[in-house]
């Protein structure tokens, strides 16, 4: 690991460095508690009855056999659930439409997804749960299944939603399974691509990819007979599964608990409502706590994937390589219901980049599959894989190298965002500029590997922006100057560590004796979702607001012991002192044990809406790949990620987030994609066959920690959750290319479409 | 302007418009451009922005909805609010 940084640094004592995790005995030693692992008094158990089609009407579900069964408390179809009207809600870091969230939930008179749930069963136990599924019937009409862009955009399409209403730039459209066609645009772009001196343009298709954390999902309801709702579950957003929650289930917000279980895993797939609302609503009609918890099968048909999609981009440059021009056509497939962040995808696809003159059409189609969800910078990874393999191609054509056109065209502080803010001062170059002085930049590709196979380096930029947003924290300061702090954010990447080590820093205190501890959405206030790369980002700052609350009250108390005003009273690295009688100091532990006699607890929360996230995070990758000729197998063989972090809170998480996207990124590269049948059914639902990348497919991942300090932190941090998944799949087609001398325009590049692109080249098709 | 919007200020993709706050800059907007606002404001609570949309100002999303206090050079950008999550 490297950290580079271009100014002096502020002076850390806790920020920068490298404590164990407060959690880490916990989950080393299994006593964490995880969805699953949940026992209440009374639990009883839930099964999920799924559609077998993509795409059919539900003629009829008789469920009285089930009701009947030995051991069954509840059974719950469509016709238990609320129904919805149209309305668009607020998540944080996207909107969804409330109805189209509840029939998603459970199907009502239509399926339109493979594993949408029919009905659902609580039961003395799982097995007889799953046994009492077996005697629901359900008469099902199936229907043509719309399963690709080209079914569902095609004049005549089987349209999936009848009273789907599209906007069309604005004109709402019917008939169509187009919910969304959006456009940016500004400059004259055709005019430039006519006086440019190089103009490429390349279509690039995109595979549907799981997020596939390990922990499948969880939850578990008790309806109180006094109108309460309990929920325990694995989400991201415990406020927005509670918001959503009453949104569904018609109740009012402060009706719902919902108190988040430690998880393991979202990347943005944990942030939707799946198994709660039927848990409730079975808990309410059974009286009981119901648990439910979904299998691996369930978790691929019938929660989100970051959406697949084509992705059309044509650049132009100047005799010198300078853009002069680019646009972009993104087509996403959102699944069975509308939102494939091809806003994000919009903002994306050219934002590392200076370009004077832009049009960015961006489609959102549904089709008969499950509806996606956020996936690690939504929408953006898809769209990248096509701008920066297009650079890279573009390049070879002009013989410029990528990273002189890269340095050459980075957008930097003042430039413009591909849909108009201008950003701040960013990371950009420098991120760029990290990779050119690399070891692995610097040091010479052996070109040909053993057995004759090739070898060959790529790389590509990335962009993820985060958001800021809503975040409460509670310091409670014990009598032996330990703390506790409460927070809302569920730690997926390490945030217990990286929140209370902000709050540490200015309580001059060890990171160890700040104590995080995340809770129910009663015990503490508003937090908005762990995702965003937003929890270390703005839950820090809340963390920080808190601290110094609770400072400043601690001033005061020391005033009164020391008999003197409380301005008298200065704090440093963790030392209370009385300007007027320097000999009068207290540690803040020993002043910790004054509290009783000078007025009582102190317990301090900081609350923070913080605007935007200054200006995101940028990354660059470079990559070594090894390619068999002979069966199309790509291996990495070196990996180095840059990006920029701000200010690294905890380097050892931030390297991890680093390494954790490029794994995913290259696993979408390679071999990430859902096989279905002509009916949409997916084929390799199962880890076994849905190929992620292990820690045998992979070297280690080499990072380099940039800092550009964000004016919107006090220590300058940034989100940097995100932005790693951005850059692996077109460095790695990048590498490829380089390889084999041939390039593909397709995830997953797996050995097949390989060993085709080496084909095409031999017969002249494709190659350089 | 987003595109969408444009048919209200007659292909008009910039526009200086007076405003001490988002509010009033979309009233004033709203006169100079009839239609805008109520493509732009909740329609139950004049204080927020219309789901869905997401203000930008000075290079940064809001976080006071309408309230929010503009700067005599501020730059805003009407955007969609990044859709998903149903």
């Amino acid at each position: 690991m490297t950290t580079t940084t271009d100014r002096p640094a502020q002076q850390f004592n806790v920020v920068g460095t490298r404590p164990i995790r407060h959690d880490g005995v916990d989950k080393v030693l299994g006593r964490a508690q995880y969805g699953a692992d949940l026992k209440l008094p009374g639990l009883i158990h839930g099964a999920v009855l799924r559609s077998p089609h993509a795409h059919a009407v539900i003629k009829r579900v008789d469920a009285a056999k089930a009701a009947a069964a030995h051991g069954v408390f509840a059974v719950i179809t469509g016709e238990d659930m609320p129904v919805s009207a149209s309305e668009l809600l607020d998540m944080g870091e996207e909107v969804t439409d409330l109805r189209w969230m509840s029939e998603r939930i459970m199907a009502r008179g239509k399926a339109v997804y493979k594993g949408h749930p029919v009905a659902a069963v609580a039961a003395v136990d799982q097995n007889a749960a799953l046994e009492a599924l077996k005697l629901i019937e359900v008469d099902y009409e199936p229907l043509p299944a719309v399963i690709s862009l080209e079914d569902a955009m095609a004049p005549g399409a089987v349209v999936i939603h009848d009273d789907l209403v599209g906007d069309h730039l604005g004109e709402k459209a019917r008939g169509t399974n187009v919910a969304e066609h959006t456009r940016i645009e500004f400059g004259d772009p055709d005019a430039a691509f006519e006086q440019a001196a190089h103009v490429l343009e390349r279509t690039y298709t995109i595979s549907r990819a799981h997020q596939g954390y390990i922990e499948p999902h969880s939850a578990t309801a008790f309806w109180s007979p006094d109108g309460k709702l309990a929920v325990w579950t694995t989400t991201q957003a415990p406020f927005g599964v509670r918001s959503n929650l009453a949104q569904v289930l018609k109740l009012p917000v402060s009706a719902v608990k919902v108190t988040p279980m430690e998880i393991g895993g979202g990347f943005g797939g944990k942030i939707q409502l799946y198994l709660e609302p039927l848990a409730a609503v079975l808990s309410k009609k059974a009286a009981r706590p119901v648990k439910m918890v979904m299998d691996r099968k369930s978790v691929f048909d019938a929660t989100g994937p970051g959406p697949g999609g084509q992705v059309t981009v044509k650049m132009g440059v100047d005799a010198n390589g300078a853009i002069v021009a680019a646009t972009a056509d993104i087509r996403y497939m959102a699944g069975a219901y509308p939102g494939s962040s091809i806003s994000a995808a919009s903002v994306g696809v050219f934002a590392c980049y200076k370009v004077p003159n832009l049009r960015i059409d961006a489609y959102d189609v549904v089709i008969n599959m499950s509806k996606t969800a956020a996936y690690r910078a939504p929408g953006t990874p898809q769209a990248a894989f096509a701008s920066e393999s297009l650079v890279s191609e573009l390049c070879e054509r002009i013989g410029m190298s990528p990273m002189d056109f890269h340095l050459l065209n980075a957008a930097e502080e003042g430039d413009r965002r591909p849909d108009g803010p201008i950003f701040p001062r960013v990371g950009n170059k420098a991120c760029m500029e990290a990779i050119r002085d690399s070891a692995h930049f610097q040091s010479a590709l052996q070109r040909e590997g053993p057995d004759g196979k090739l070898r060959g380096r790529g790389m590509a930029s990335g962009f993820w922006n985060g958001i800021g947003n809503r975040s409460s924290v509670t310091i409670n300061v014990n009598d032996d100057g330990v703390v506790s702090l409460v927070e809302g954010n569920p730690d997926i990447g390490g945030t217990r560590a990286t929140i209370a080590m902000q709050a540490a820093e200015i309580l001059g205190l060890p990171a160890e004796d700040v104590h995080p501890a995340v809770v129910d959405t009663d015990a503490i206030g508003y937090n908005d979702l762990t995702a965003g790369s937003r929890t270390t980002y703005a839950s820090g700052q809340a963390a920080i607001e808190a601290a110094r609350l609770v400072v400043e009250e601690m001033k005061k108390r020391m005033a009164l012991v020391w008999e003197t005003d409380p301005e008298n009273v200065e704090f440093e690295n963790g030392v209370f002192r009385n300007k007027v009688a320097p000999d009068q100091r207290f540690a803040f532990k020993q002043a910790a044990g004054k509290l009783g006699q000078t007025g009582g607890p102190v317990a301090k929360t900081g609350s923070v809406n913080v605007r935007g996230s200054g200006g995101g995070s940028f990354a660059a990758h470079l990559v070594d790949v090894e390619v068999d000729p002979e069966t199309g197998k790509t291996q990495v063989i070196r990996y180095t990620a840059a990006q920029d972090a701000g200010k690294a809170v905890h380097p050892s998480y931030v390297e991890g987030q680093f390494q954790g996207g490029a794994a995913q990124g290259v696993g979408w590269a390679l071999n990430e994609e859902y096989y279905t049948d002509e009916d949409g059914v997916m084929l390799n639902s199962s880890f076994l066959d849905y190929r992620m990348p292990t820690a045998l497919d992979l070297p280690m991942l080499d990072t380099i920690i940039v800092e550009t300090p964000n004016a919107n932190h006090p220590f300058g941090v940034r989100g940097i959750g995100e932005t790693s998944i951005v850059p692996p799949a077109p460095a790695v087609a990048n590498a490829i290319a380089d390889a084999i001398g041939a390039r593909l325009y397709q995830t997953p590049m797996n050995p097949a479409r390989v060993m085709e692109a080496l084909a095409a080249k031999r017969n002249g098709a494709n190659g350089r | 302007m987003p595109i969408t919007l444009r048919a209200h200020t007659g292909g008009e993709a910039r526009l200086e418009v007076p405003g001490a706050t988002l509010r009033a800059l979309v009233r004033n907007l709203d006169e100079r451009c009839p239609g805008v606002r109520e493509r732009l404001v909740h329609p139950d609570d004049p204080d927020r922005l219309m789901p869905g949309l997401a203000a930008v100002v000075d290079g940064e999303p809001t976080n006071m909805g309408l309230l929010t206090p503009l700067g005599e050079d501020s730059e805003v950008h009407f955007l969609p609010a990044i859709a998903g999550g149903a």
